[in-house]
């Protein structure tokens, strides 16, 4: 569990959302409160494809990654590790596996 | 109707999918505000590959005919014309023929006689495969080449139209339009596109309304209105408690989308990097610069889905926090205790069938990617079972019957008793499908679809 002190990416976000993107993708949004919030997460040395691929286990090279300054958004896309729909999919619409990101505690001493 | 361009075209989407429900009064603000096409989406892969494997709709018939009755009547008294795309959920031959036959019995209920298209989608497998040898079907990311064989196990394949075959419908005279399988957004920009107006404002407008009003700041109110001109595009909600902000806008790009500035039509790509989003009051955005890339080839986008297997489900509780206490260790006891039973009964390897067992209320959810958090006070216990009949499945899930309620952790020295949820505890899901297909076709515009006029399903 991530130590109260430090924030995470949801404490910082308005919303931190995810859903399929057609059958064989799923993709996240952090929608940042503002401006400040949006430089932690843009940040690469902080959030990058390889740390989305640990935190998904997914392979790093999939990952596709837009940061949007202008909405303060941080769009997250890789392909569904799980078929959609299939015996082992828990999450029809992937409309919940925001969650790890957003936990994710933020750098100390950047919020 | 006449079919010189206009000076703007306004469209008017009431719900992100029919049956979904929207105020009749939204309905009508739409039409004091000009309103010249109603467009609407009847489908989506989005709830699983059943309904297209099935050839069902997600949807049931008496809220399809609860919008359709509001839109039909509506379209009738203001004199335009209604597009309803991807019916009857997967939008295949089944799904517009069941669209159609609820628009003929409301049409024979409220005294309409809207001339209606209906286009069908689906696809010969035979004429795939010669597609396919031709070189003329390429996969998608993550896909790689498809083979014959997996066309040939398909249930259903659809085609994705773009606007081509609406507007040709409804060039011929048609005032509703029923489609198969459409892109979201073909059903809303073909009106516009065939009214003379550019392509970048009428496919950036459609992508922003396909999802009725939530590109709003409240989007269970109601639907949207666009306003497409020459130069861009205006936005307003239907309802008057609910508004378009800049942001609401321009977020509903990154929706469903894997890319938020580039997204692929049959007939090309929607570009929206140099988009600007202005307020133009409290409740109406104004959105130019967005463009329109004509590809090469066009393409026609396949989803297939195929039988895979039949489903059983059992659902037992827990609540004793002893239990709760060692749950991983009692779920892994558990799966053990399947295989060994499942192979002394009914004599089948882990090979020769296949289970989830999901903790609710534990890590259900998120599985291995599940960040923990305090211990819960009770879990919900599925066992999903699939095997290559029904029969099986669910004698599998009938030799997990007693383990489902008696199984104690390891080293408990008494059977406890778990809290099934329903008697029988099994239940028959029937066959489970799976989407194979991840690729498009070279093809001309309309050559894979099929018109024809008239509301009665054809035979």
């Amino acid at each position: 569990m991530p130590d109260r002190a430090t924030p995470s990416i949801g404490d910082l976000a308005a919303e931190v959302r995810s859903k399929n993107a057609g059958p064989f993708w799923v993709t996240m949004e952090l929608f940042m409160r503002d401006a400040a919030g949006y430089r932690i997460v843009a940040d690469p040395a902080f959030l990058n494809e390889t740390v989305v691929a640990d935190l998904y286990r997914v392979a790093a090279d999939d990952v596709r990654m837009f940061r949007i300054p202008s909405l303060n958004v941080v769009k997250i896309s890789f392909p569904r590790p799980v078929p959609q729909g299939s015996l082992h999919d828990r999450d029809m619409h992937a409309g919940q596996h925001h969650v790890p990101l957003a936990l994710l505690p933020v750098p100390e001493g950047t919020s | 109707m006449s079919n010189q361009p206009l000076e703007a075209v306004r469209v008017l989407a009431p719900t992100g999918m029919l049956g979904a429900g929207f105020s009749e009064a939204t309905v009508e603000r739409g039409l004091a505000l000009g309103a010249d096409v109603i467009s609407v989406d009847g489908g989506s892969t989005d709830s699983g590959p059943y309904y297209l494997g099935s050839a069902t709709a997600k949807t049931t018939a008496a809220a399809v005919a609860r919008d359709l009755r509001i839109l039909l009547t509506a379209a009738a008294r203001a004199d335009i014309p209604l597009v309803v795309g991807s019916c009857g959920t997967a939008g295949t031959d089944a799904g517009v023929d069941w669209v159609a036959g609820i628009v003929a019995d409301l049409q024979a209920e409220e005294n309409l006689s809207l001339p209606v298209a209906r286009i069908y989608s689906e696809q010969d497998p035979a004429e795939l495969k010669e597609h396919l040898r031709a070189g003329r079907v390429h996969p998608l990311a993550p896909s790689g080449q498809l083979g014959a064989e997996v066309i040939e196990s398909c249930q259903h394949i659809v085609g994705m139209m773009g606007h081509e075959p609406i507007v040709e419908a409804l060039a011929a005279g048609a005032r509703v339009v029923l489609c198969g399988r459409a892109t979201d957004t073909a059903v809303a920009a073909a009106y516009p596109l065939m009214r003379g107006m550019p392509a970048g404002p009428s496919w950036h407008a459609a992508k922003i309304v396909e999802c009725g009003g939530q590109c709003t700041t409240n989007p269970v109110a109601g639907g949207v209105l666009a306003t497409v001109d020459t130069t861009g595009f205006t936005i307003e909600p239907l309802a008057p408690e609910a508004a378009c902000t800049p942001i609401s806008v321009a977020a509903h790009m990154l929706y469903e989308t894997v890319d938020p500035y580039l997204m692929r039509e049959p007939a090309g790509t929607i570009d929206v990097r140099d988009a600007t989003y202005v307020a133009l009051d409290d409740r109406r955005v104004r959105v130019e610069g967005s463009r329109f890339h004509p590809a090469d080839q066009h393409t026609i986008k396949l989803e297939g889905a195929r039988a895979a297997g039949y489903e059983t489900m059992s659902f037992s509780a827990i609540r004793d926090p002893g239990i709760l206490a060692e749950l991983d260790a009692w779920a892994e006891f558990l799966r053990a205790m399947i295989i060994e039973r499942v192979r002394q009964t009914l004599g089948l390897g882990s090979d020769e069938y296949a289970f989830d067992l999901r903790l609710y209320g534990h890590n259900a959810v998120l599985g291995e990617l599940e960040p923990g958090g305090p211990p819960p006070r009770e879990v919900g216990v599925m066992l999903l079972v699939n095997a290559s009949t029904q029969t099986t499945a669910t004698a599998v899930a009938k030799v997990a019957n007693p383990l489902m309620l008696h199984l104690p952790t390891p080293g408990l020295p008494y059977l406890p008793s778990f809290a099934f949820a329903t008697s029988p505890a099994e239940v028959e899901r029937g066959p489970a499908y799976e989407f194979v297909l991840n690729h498009v076709v070279d093809s001309d515009p309309t050559a894979m679809f099929r018109t024809e006029h008239g509301d009665h399903a054809h035979a």
